[in-house]
Order: C-alpha cells, then structure tokens, then sequence
C-alpha cells in the first residue's frame, strides 16, 4: 500500500469521484491501446505510444502490450475494442476524443476489463476512466513567445475542430500573446482534420500570404512548420511532439504532450488492484504538458518571460485563465483575480474579447 | 492591388496553382487510362506509393530531380500489378483497384518508417530572371517550380494525341470498342497496359510532389485523399482533358479561396467555406449528368469491362 499514500500525494486535477471497489492484485496486466492516426505522425499518436513504450519499459515482463493504428472513430472503434476485451486485454486505452461513445458502449459488455477514454467527459460505467492534459497551460507559454516575436502584429491559428480543448488553445495563446503585446491580432482557420498534411501546408500557406509570421497550429503533423520553413522570417511550434527536426527555425518552442507518467501510473494501480475510475486533468506541474526547448532564434529576455510563465504554472502561482477578462462581445467574463472554473473550460465555446471572427457552430 | 478582403488576386492564384498539381496530374494520367477502357480505381494508392518512393529517392540520391523519377517509377510498378491482374488474370477492375489502394496505404507505410521527421531537398522555382519580377503575370505565370509547368504541358500533350494522332486514335478505339480494335489488329491488351503504367506513372509525379514539394516531409497517409479526388475530377471533365485542368483548378482554387478568406478574416461562415471545394464539384457533376443523354455519350464505351480474345 507504499504505493497507494505516494499517490495520494500527487496532485488530482479533478475531483475523483470512487467507482469500483478495489480489486485483487494482478500478477500481469495486457494493456492495450487504440490510435486515431499511424505511430509515424510525429505528433499526437506518436506521443501516446511513446506512453506505451514508456509502460513496458516502467513494468518488463509484468506488462503485455498491444495496439492498433489508425482506427476511425465511429463503429468501427467499437469493433475494435471488443476484439480486445475478448482477446485479454486487461486496460484499454483509447486516445482520441471520437472514440467515447464506443468506449463506453463497450466498457458496460466487459465489467472486468478496465478502460481508459482521452479527452472525454463520459463515464458511463465503473471500468471506465477519462484522462486529459491542460495543453491550454502549454499555449500560454507559447502565446507568450508569439505576441514578442511578430513583427507583423498578425499571428495565425491553424485550428482543427471547434471542440472546448481547441477553444481554450485559441484564447490562450491569444491572452498571452495581447499582453505582451497589445497591437497584437490573431487569424483561425479551420482545416477541419486532425491530420492532413497537404491542408494544413495550405492553411498555413493562406496565413502567410495574409502577413502572418508566427503561425501555432492545433493539427497533428509537420507540415505547417514545412511550409513555415520555405518562407524567412516566419515562426512555428511543434504541437504535440518536439518536432525537433525544424530545429532551430521554424520551430522555436513546442508543447509536448507526454503520457507516459500518467499510462505508467495507472497500469502500477491496476498492478497493485488499486485502480478506480478517475477523471484526470493534468498539466505541466504534473509534467504531462512539456514545453520543448526553446531555442537562440528566441532572445534570451524573451526566453526568460516565457519560462518564467511556465514555472508560474507549474508552481500553481498563476493560472492562464485569470480576470480580468471579457468574453468577444464585451461581457465581463472573469472579475480581476478571479481563475476560471474547469467546468466552465471543458465546455468553452467563446472567444475572449479582442478576437475577431466567429467559432463555427 | 487587393480585392475581395484583402486577398491578393496574383498570389491566390499563383497559390491555387501550385495547390492543384498532384490531382491535375493525376486525373490527366487517369484520364489516359479510362479512354483506354481501363476503370482504375487505385490512384490513391499509386499516388502515395508516388510519394513514399519519390521521397525515399530525393533523399537518398539528395537529387530532387531523381526523386520525381523514382516517384514515377515506384507508382509504375503499382499499376504494373494492377495491369498484369486485371489485364493478364482478368480480374475484377473495381475490386483490384481498390485493393491496390488499401495496399499502397499499407506498404508506403512500411516503406517510409525510418523516413519520418527528415527534409528532402528543395525542388526551386524555374529562374525565369527579370519575368517574375513583372507585376502580377510575373507572380502567376513565372514564378513557380518545373512540375506546373510539366502539369500543364501534360495536359496539352495528351489533349494533342488523343485529338490529332493515330496513337491516340487507336487508344480511343480501344476503349469505345474492344472487339472491333481486336478485329482490326491492334493488340488491345498491349495498349491498355501501356495506358495503364502511363496512367501510374503519373499518379507517381503527383504524389511525389506533395511529399517534395507541397509538404517537403513524409508523413504516414500525406496524400489524404487526393487520388478519389482526381477520380472525380475525371468524371466532372467528361474524359476531356483540357477540363481536367479546368476541374483541378477549381478544386485547388477554391480550397485555396476559402482558407484565404479564413486567414483574412472574411465574415462568411466557415462552415461553408470548408463545405465549398466539394459542394461545387457536386454541384457541376449533378448539372452535367442532368443532360443524360449526353453525360453517357462522353464516358468510353468499353470503360471497365474485361477483354478476352477469345470472344
């Protein structure tokens, strides 16, 4: 039970509500995980399996790992988890968003096995957990380094789909990036996809043919900072994954997605039968969210105030969302000091004040 | 200078040219194919073995040139399989090309695993010297890579043959009537294989420049889509080639369009914008196929049905 008090040490960044009863001890677990899009993305799959290999690596041979690329969201999902309740699996992580219903719909037919849901809010059943990260924390930091850097006074948004997580992005990058900035001004297009490489070097093709020069992106591969790179003067960050190839320009920062702390957690608890159903909302301070490094075509003051913001963060001292702020169309959103809800930022569907254009409803 | 919102009317369509190369290519090799007699269904799959191979190419040769060629080349050999199955074996043209897609996703895939995160080298613009810098046709007109302009001149090539040559005529012949190109002594399985590796071997430049050009990366499944597009594309140019180029444009122009109005900050829903490239490539299917009569007529007579010599 050493195990149980240490983690009760750690910081949940919601409340926990208990589901099941504790269970026997396990001598060996199969953890299984189901990816939206290939393990070579180099952005948001990868970085899961990163999380898997992470597993095997935390528990050898006590650990039996499986996955499967690419599966569509929709029922499709549904048939692939229930291949992988029958075929053993003990825990089984789906990572996208657009696997929720399936994951529960299938959790409620397998009440042994356990399932974990990312970026859902839905736990119909006691097997089922949900985990998230805070990536709106890491577009602060970058936001920050955005409004210091433009030179045009236009940064650019390649957003994917108008869901909450987008949303927070959106804002906060465009808080951040309006106070260090005040003439700043933000442009979003909406590539609706998570990953098409050949749009989303278009979209941000479009944002530099409008006098965008810094560009931050919410979609899932490489090719923004592609098309950042063919034009001088124009800056990027890696999303999801370090993106390290683009080095040291475009790519001046990154916001890293890592889930191994949280996959290598939660497989120990299911070891040590003291796995419950949880919704976890990490962030930096829990090392889910990573800034990368941040590299010389960033001065060294400008640096600073990023990294500065960050440890704020991960101190708890600031919060990315804190008043006074308005929302678009002038209505007093947060009072000054006041720190938005989580209830209110897993649902957000509003702009703050300052940014033009609407969110596609 | 600027119209429409801020939008500048020479980048937009310097941009739109650039955006519609990889369909445009591949519906004009596609095109080739089905005036043979020949439904090929697996340019997705040709396509993005077009731009692992050309990929794998420029970065092992560091010649760009090279990887266009090994693009080609890797397509090629898709549609080989594809020829010798459905022309050799007889098989079904519909089912193989699809299979031929499922397995040129699966084995890019393969191919481009330790290809992830590296740079290609750089395909320049044409140095046209003192042409690009003349305002606004230098933009459009002269200030882009060499693969524009070999789209372009694909077109008019294969417009020119299929128009004014036997070659070409013998290829119409083929895919309107089988039996009667048979009867006359052309060897019908000959040619259409041949319109077959044409039409891979286009498939292949396409592709490749996405991966080289319009996304310079690899990335497992870079083409999304763009090979049912420029099947579509064929249909919407009724087998024609210049309208190829006119369907390509519109698609590319409009995805361009709307993602410019977006960065410019148009007060259109985006919605729309996003639904557009493929409401309006309905929209023209349904106004065209409205005239039955004389949507039938253009479609090649043979197109999809097997020959044997026996019959």
């Amino acid at each position: 039970m050493n195990r149980r008090t240490l983690l009760a040490g750690v910081a949940m960044g919601l409340a926990l509500t208990t589901g099941g009863a504790a269970q026997a001890q396990m001598d060996k677990v199969k953890a299984c995980f189901v990816y939206v899009g290939p393990i070579g993305d180099g952005g948001w799959t990868y970085q899961h399996h990163q999380g898997l290999l992470a597993v095997e690596a935390a528990y050898g041979d006590k650990v039996e790992t499986a996955y499967q690329e690419s599966v569509p969201e929709g029922a499709d999902a549904e048939r692939v988890l229930t291949q992988m309740a029958l075929s053993g699996c003990n825990i089984i992580f789906t990572t996208s968003f657009g696997y929720m219903d399936a994951t529960n719909s299938v959790a409620a037919k397998f009440p042994d096995v356990k399932f974990e849901h990312a970026t859902g809010y839905k736990r119909e059943s006691p097997n089922v957990a949900v985990y998230d990260a805070r990536f709106y924390e890491g577009r602060a930091v970058i936001g920050t380094i955005a409004g210091r850097m433009t030179k045009s006074n236009k940064i650019g948004y390649i957003a994917s789909f108008p869901i909450p997580e987008v949303i927070q992005g959106i804002n906060s990058s465009f808080i951040h990036a309006r106070k260090v900035n005040p003439d700043v001004t933000i442009s979003v297009v909406w590539a609706y996809t998570w990953f098409d490489p050949a749009k989303e070097a278009d979209a941000a093709k479009a944002l530099i043919e409008q006098g965008v020069d810094v560009i931050l992106q919410h979609t899932d591969s490489t090719a923004p900072l592609a098309e950042a790179a063919k034009t001088p003067g124009v800056i990027g960050f890696g999303q999801a994954s370090d993106m390290a190839a683009y080095k040291p320009s475009p790519r001046v920062a990154s916001i890293i997605d890592n889930w191994a702390p949280y996959y290598v957690k939660r497989v120990g608890m299911l070891l040590d039968g003291t796995w419950e159903s949880t919704a976890s909302w990490e962030g930096i301070a829990a090392g889910e969210v990573e800034i990368g490094e941040i590299t010389d075509a960033v001065p060294a003051e400008v640096k600073a105030e990023a990294e500065a913001i960050r440890d704020a963060i991960a101190a708890g001292t600031y919060h990315p969302f804190t008043g006074p702020l308005n929302k678009q169309d002038g209505s007093a959103w947060l009072a000054e000091g006041e720190v938005a809800e989580d209830g209110v930022l897993a649902g957000m569907n509003f702009y703050v004040e300052g940014i033009t254009g609407d969110i596609p409803q | 200078m600027d119209m429409f919102g801020g939008i500048n009317p020479a980048v937009l369509i310097a941009s739109l040219m650039a955006a519609s190369v990889p369909i445009m290519l591949a519906a004009i090799g596609e095109l080739v194919v089905e005036k043979s007699g020949v439904l090929n269904l697996g340019v997705e799959g040709m396509m993005i073995m077009g731009a692992v191979c050309g990929f794998v190419t420029a970065v092992g040769t560091g010649s760009a040139v090279l990887g266009f060629l090994g693009g080609a080349a890797g397509a090629m050999a898709m549609a080989l399989v594809f020829a010798v199955l459905t022309q050799v074996l007889l098989a079904n043209q519909v089912a193989t090309g699809l299979a031929l897609t499922l397995f040129g996703l699966g084995l890019s895939s393969l191919i481009g695993q330790g290809y992830v995160g590296i740079k290609p080298p750089p395909t320049g613009a044409v140095p046209f010297g003192p042409l690009a810098d003349i305002p606004v046709i230098g933009r459009i007109l002269f200030s882009h890579d060499p693969i524009v302009y070999l789209s372009i001149a694909a077109i008019a090539a294969v417009w020119a043959v299929l128009r004014f040559t036997r070659t070409g005529l013998i290829l119409r012949a083929v895919g309107e009537s089988h039996d009667a190109a048979h009867a006359l002594g052309y060897k019908v399985t000959r040619i259409r294989v041949l319109a077959i590796l044409f039409g891979g071997a286009m498939a292949g430049l396409g592709g490749a420049y996405v991966s080289l050009v319009r996304v310079p990366q690899w990335t497992d499944g870079i083409t999304s889509g763009a090979g049912w597009i420029a099947l579509a594309i064929v249909v919407f140019a009724a087998w024609k080639p210049w309208r190829v180029l006119i369907g390509a444009y519109l698609f590319g122009g409009i995805t361009v369009l709307q993602l410019n109005l977006q960065a410019a900050g148009a007060r259109i829903p985006v919605e729309y914008l996003s639904m557009s490239p493929y409401l309006i490539t309905i929209l023209v299917l349904v106004l065209m196929s409205a005239d039955r009569a004389r949507a039938a007529m253009n479609a090649p007579a043979a197109l999809g049905k097997n020959f044997h010599a026996s019959r």
